[in-house]
Order: structure tokens, then sequence, then C-alpha cells
């Protein structure tokens, strides 16, 4: 039988998983390296406009190869898992099928509730393992006064990544390790250099990992396009529609929803005197509605889906900071439920963007409290 | 250490001792390249040639017929390439295959309809086997081959390649059979299956990898794939591996022993008795079965058995971690694990094939192996399904 605390890394072949490995091996734990495969990079190589060889980040042969050659060299058992099927259903497609309703999605969150926390999770329980532990930036505490499993901000708060993990549940957190989450960025490369880890001078990833270069309007144009779809008529529907100011008039003509996000100021295809910016974009009609850039704020937003961390429910209002998108600063706000899994975020100020599809995630203080999915903006 | 035990022979073989012992002189002392006219050359050539005449012995066939490759998958595509693609061949070309052969085959169909030749796959029935009469309609004017192996490497089902030859000899088109999982396992006769070109490998007879052999029926055209010296009888350009053709010649010799003395009776009975005691877990069953229970003929070291509701990958590092090698599936470049085509090919559920595990003997194995195994299956599959989102029928002990 395996000895007691037998913990599970989810490697990816970068310098984070990679140090977080070495840490737990050094701390003498009982560590098993696991790489999640769950995109064929080659898989829409040629598809149109996907050059022949494409070279993105996840689950790449080079990637795999260097997880193994750390895993080796720390004399860690290592195993790749495949788990592609469920990464298209339940990350891919809703990526594909949320910028086709007009939504921006947010596919890193949705691989940390179902398949890194989720199906990995399982894995490393049927395999003899008690726990996981990841390379994110972020801190996981047992509060006795709350009774519950807390989520927090890392001390690296330039590489802060709880806005991807507000899905976590209790029972996710009570068996999740964060070893990085007290390390800044700096101090795990010298800790990856000072336990001689091949890919110490490993460049970060920061794009979404199957959508090579970051250009994911041609990764939607190529999946659709393996799935029978043309780039103007999806399932059989055109997905053009009409450009129109926030007055109601039409401007022009665009070749899909699924090209503009809200705030989005470049390639509209319209000119005019002053410069416009996507304020909306309404799924029903398919029309984007442009305007100005003053146009943009808005005090209030409906997230729905929420998960609640710190605690088991929202009773009463409560003040907090919310983050509406990875690189926002959280911004004051009042949140308030606004029915099973509902939240009403009111800010303070009137913020730039909110964009349906992006999470927003409330903070205490380091602590986050939970999130949820931006459904509207509220007038 | 744990104790290991290795039950996934047909993936590869442990060297033989006395395989080992055959091939160390030529990393030593023997050293010669085999076309050279002076002493060390003579030697090494003489090595080579005895060890042609042990394959040749093994296949029933002359040494002449036999060429050298770097491995099962050279030999196939060899056998292929050699017949279609160079030169000889046209766009318009027909080749039979089967949908559960090995990839070397596979994919070599696959490069050759992407040059314009048209490929037939005959499909199997849920025993996983080929209907030679499906061969015989497939045939058409412009058929240059059929390729359809001996003994599948994930069910071990033998196909019924004796009548597909006779098939293939009244049509007057060349017949290649893919025989690296029945090699060593049960006897081959090249005239009783009324092939022209036969593919085995090395190390899958307990010989050493990186070396394999094709019979090539005297009177075969073959084309070469690599162009340099006149080895091979022009076949097969390169110099000799030496130490791997010795060792493969006296992994021949060994085979053809071993069978003479009964090892695949007392390989059937050990892997019946593990086959046997693993269906007595809950919701299990061998795959190929049909509705009485019955299987195809089979080779002696295989079996394939499902076990409902684990993911058989997670099952494969489960039992790593205690010691016992088994797999499932064909293993990707990255070392993951897709669902296998030949289970899927033979009608088996997206869910039960990935939930399939194939458990392969080899002659190193004993008894104890086989005990081993069945200590730890049972404990294993229940833990797995104690935690499996798909399983229902969970042991209420919380």
């Amino acid at each position: 039988m395996l000895p007691a605390e037998t913990i599970v890394v989810a490697m990816s072949g970068g310098v984070d998983s990679s140090t977080v490995a070495a840490m737990l091996r050094a701390e003498g734990r009982t560590v098993i390296g696991l790489t999640m495969q769950l995109w064929n990079q080659r898989r829409l190589a040629g598809h149109e406009g996907m050059p022949e060889s494409v070279q993105g980040r996840c689950c790449s042969i080079d990637d795999v190869y260097d997880a193994r050659r750390v895993a080796e060299s720390l004399g860690v058992p290592y195993y790749v898992v495949n788990h592609e099927e469920r990464f298209e259903r339940d990350v891919v497609r809703p990526f594909v099928e949320e910028y086709l309703a007009g939504r921006t999605p947010i596919p890193c969150s949705l691989c940390n509730n179902h398949l890194k926390f989720d199906q990995l999770l399982i894995v490393a329980q049927q395999i003899g393992a008690d726990k996981i532990a990841t390379g994110h930036y972020a801190q996981v505490a047992f509060d006795e006064a709350r009774n519950r499993w807390l989520l927090k901000r890392p001390a690296d708060k330039s590489k802060d990544q709880t806005y991807f993990l507000f899905g976590l549940k209790q029972e996710q957190l009570t068996r999740t390790l964060f070893p990085l989450g007290s390390m800044t960025k700096p101090e795990v490369r010298e800790l990856a250099r000072k336990h001689k880890l091949v890919i110490a001078e490993k460049p970060d990833s920061q794009e979404i990992c199957f959508v090579p270069g970051g250009d994911y309007k041609r990764f939607l144009e190529a999946y659709l396009s393996e799935q029978g779809n043309s780039p103007t008529e999806v399932g059989g529907e055109m997905v053009g529609g009409e450009m129109v100011t926030t007055d109601g008039k039409v401007i022009g003509e665009h070749a899909g929803i699924h090209n503009f996000t809200v705030g989005q100021r470049k390639g509209l295809g319209v000119a005019t005197g002053s410069p416009l910016y996507v304020i909306q974009i309404k799924n029903d009609t398919r029309q984007v509605v442009v305007g100005k850039d003053e146009e943009l704020y808005s005090r209030t937003l409906r997230a729905h889906r929420v998960n609640l961390i710190s605690m088991a429910e929202l009773r009463e209002p409560m003040r907090v900071a919310v983050k509406i998108r990875h690189k926002h600063q959280p911004a004051p706000a009042m949140i308030e439920s606004a029915g099973p899994e509902e939240v009403r975020v009111t800010f303070d100020e009137p913020q730039r963007a909110l964009t349906p599809g992006q999470a927003a995630v409330f903070y205490d203080g380091d602590i986050v409290v939970g999130g949820g999915w931006i459904e509207n903006a509220l007038p | 250490m744990p104790r290991r035990v290795y039950l996934d022979n047909n993936a590869t073989t442990p060297l033989l001792p006395e395989v080992l012992e055959a091939m160390r002189p030529y990393f030593g002392e023997c050293f010669g390249n085999a076309s050279s006219i002076h002493h060390h050359g003579q030697e090494t050539r003489a090595a080579v040639e005895r060890a042609r005449e042990s394959v040749a012995s093994m296949l029933g066939c002359r040494a002449s017929e036999i060429v050298f490759t770097s491995g099962g998958t050279e030999a196939d595509n060899l056998a292929i390439f050699g017949l279609t693609c160079s030169g000889r061949a046209s766009a318009g070309d027909h080749v039979i295959t089967s949908t559960i052969e090995h990839h070397a085959v596979l994919n070599a169909c696959k490069h050759l309809a992407a040059q314009g030749c048209e490929v037939t796959y005959i499909p199997v029935d849920g025993r996983g086997l080929v209907d030679p009469d499906d061969v015989k309609r497939a045939i058409r004017p412009n058929t240059k081959l059929i390729t359809i192996m001996l003994a599948n490497n994930e069910t071990g089902v033998l196909q019924p390649v004796a009548e597909i030859g006779k098939i293939a000899a009244e049509a007057d088109v060349y017949f290649h059979s893919d025989a690296v999982q029945a090699a060593g396992k049960i006897a081959i006769d090249v005239n009783k299956i009324g092939c022209d070109l036969l593919t085995i490998s090395g190390h899958k007879i307990h010989g050493p990898q990186g070396v394999g052999a094709l019979y090539v029926r005297k009177g075969t055209q073959l084309e070469p794939m690599l162009y340099g010296g006149s080895h091979e009888r022009s076949r097969r350009a390169g110099t000799e591996y030496v130490p791997g053709i010795v060792g493969l010649g006296k992994a021949a010799e060994l085979a053809v022993t071993g069978l003479e003395r009964g090892d695949d009776r007392r390989m059937t009975a050990e892997r019946d008795r593990l086959e046997r005691e693993l269906l007595t877990v809950e919701a299990t069953g061998l795959n190929g079965a049909d509705s009485n229970g019955e299987l195809a003929p089979r080779v002696p070291n295989t079996t394939n058995i499902y076990f409902d509701g684990i993911e058989g990958e997670a099952l494969v590092i489960a039992l790593d971690l205690k010691g016992l090698a088994v797999s499932t599936g064909a293993a990707c470049s990255s070392g993951a694990i897709e669902p296998s085509h030949v289970l899927t090919a033979m009608g088996l559920r997206h869910d039960r094939a990935k939930a399939s595990i194939r458990f392969s003997l080899g002659k190193q194995n004993t008894p104890e192996d086989v005990d081993f195994a069945l200590g730890l299956l049972p404990e294993t599959v229940a833990h797995l399904r104690e935690l499996s989102p798909v399983w229902p029928n969970k042991v209420l002990s919380r």
C-alpha cells in the first residue's frame, strides 16, 4: 500500500508545477506526477486559416516531455491521463458557444471546475492519493471560526489566479494544495534553479492553452469549419447581423457576433468621426450595439451560477471588492442575493465594460467570498 | 523495492538470458561488418546467415526468403510500400486490409490512400474476426495487396489467414500478414497460410528490440524503401545490425523448442485461470465473447477484459503503483491512452472500450505472477468504482 498523504501534482511541464513537485518531494511527501492530455494540438492544423503546424502551449508533446523529464529527475512516478473528450465537452464547446451567443468566455475557469479539480481529483483519489497540488498562485486554508475552507489571494499579487478558481467547492478545497501561494514568481524560479529543474528558464505561458497565438477568432473559425459549419453560417443559421448605435440607428453590418467583445474598439468595420466601442452584443437579434466610451460604464450587474466559498449563503447585503476581469483592479461594491445562485453587484463607482461571460469574483480583503458568471449589466 | 510483475508481454517481452548470451560476442570481439571480405566480416556474415536460417525454420520457409529489418513496423511498411507505392504502382491500385490492424499497417494504408490508392477496410464481427467472404467480395481487378494480421495485439484473436491465403491465391493477389503477435505463441508455417509476405518482430518473442524480419516469398517483386548498398538481396539497404539479428535468430530457435515442449499449453492454462478468476469480479466480462460466452480462437497468452464503471487508464496507473504492469488501448506519442480502435471495431460501447484492460503473459511469468494479479485486481477495481461518478452500485459504507 502507498504511505499516507500521497499527493498528485498536476504537472504541465512549466516552471510553476514542476517546482511544486520538487518542493513536495523535498518535504518528503509521496508524490505522483500527472499530466492531463486535454487537446490535440494537431487536430485543427491546416483547417480554415490555421497554420499547417500549430505550436500551441497546452498538451504539446514538448510540454509532456518536459514534465516527464522533471518527474524522472525527481524520482517520482509520472503518468499522462487523457481527458480530451471531457475537455472538448466541458471547455471547448462552451467556449465556442459562448462566443456564438455574443459573450466573452473564460475557458480557464471551466477547466479548473470541470477538469483539474474534478476529473483529475477523482483520478488522483482512484490511484491512491489523498490530495492534489497545482502550480496556481492562490492560498487555501481552513478557518476554524467559520468551519470552512477558504480561498485566499497569494503573496504575489501580480500572479494572483484566484479569479479563475472561484468555482471551487468545499470538498475540492479540502483536497487541494497550492504550495506556491506564499511565494513570488522570482522566488519560484530561484527554487527551480536550486533544484536544478531542466525547465527552470522556460518562459511563462499567458494565452489560452488550446488557442494558438491567442488568436481566438481563427480558432473559432477552424473549429466551426471542422464541425461542418461555414464562417457565416453555424448550424444552418446566419451569424451575421446589423451594427447599430445606442439610439437604434443602423450604421452597417457585421459577419458574426462572435467577432466582438464588449469594450472592443478596433476592427468594427465602420468609420465615424469619433471613436466607437462595442457597448452591447444582442444574442437574440444578432445586433452589435456601438457607442461612445462613456456609454460603456455601468454600476450594476447580475451574476448567475454563483459559487460561495467563505460562507454557505449570502443572507444579507455585503460590502466587498469585485473583480470583473482577470486584469481588473477589484472595485468596491455591494453584493446581495438575487435568487438561487444569483447575485446582484452594485459598484460604488460605475465600471467600464461589464462583459457577459466573464466572471465577477467577490473579495473580502484577501479572502475570496465567491463569484459567478456575469449575465448582464443592469441599467 | 516493491515486487513488480509484468503482464504486458504484447507490448514487449523481456530478453531471455540465452538470447543475451548469444548476442554478447557481437557487441564485443565479433564486430565485423557482415559485408567485409576479411575474417571479421566472414565471422559476422556467418552469424547473420545462421540467424536467417533459424528464422526461416520458425516460419517454414527458405533462408533466402527472409529480409531483416529494424522491426515490425519497418517490415509492415516494406511489405505494403514495396508492393504498391514504389514506382510500379499507380494511383488506381486497390489494397484490402482490416479495421483492427496495428497502426504500422493502418497508417501505412492511410498514407497509400493519401497517394491516390483505394483502400478497403474489412470490418470484424463481435468476436473480433474478419470474415474471409468479406475479403473475397472486396477483391477487384485492380487489387494489388491484401494485408490482414495473423493475431490481434489487443485481443489475441487469430484471423482466418489460411482461408484468406486461398482466396488471395485464387485471385492472384499478393497477401501479407502481420504475424508480430502470433510468432512464438503458435506454430507458423507460411505455406499453410499461403501468404506472400509475413512480418515478425524480435522483441515480441523475447528477443531484442530494434530488429524484425519480413518473409518475402521467392519471386515476389518487392521494391526497397531504403536505397544504399545491396544488403539483404537489395531489398533493405544498410549495414546489418548483427547483434540484433543474432538475438532474433536465437529467440526464434527458443520459440520453436518452447512450442515443441508445450510452453503454449502451460501458458493457456495460466491465462485461462487468470481470466476465470477475474470474471468472478462483479460487472466484468471478456471482450469478444459471443452470446454463449464463446470466444474466437486466440493466442495462448492474451486476454482482454472489461471492468464496467472504471476508466482503464486509471486502473492501469493504480495497478502500476502497486507493482503490476498491464495495459489498455494503444499508447500515443505523449503516453496518454486513446480508446482502442480494435475494441471499437468489435462494436464495444465507448465506455466499455475505455474500461477494458489487456493482460498478456510471457515465458518468464510464473503461476505466482498470476496470483499476484489476482490478489490486486478485485480490491483495486472496487476502490476505483467507489470513487467513480458513473458507478451506481456503490457500497453505502459511509
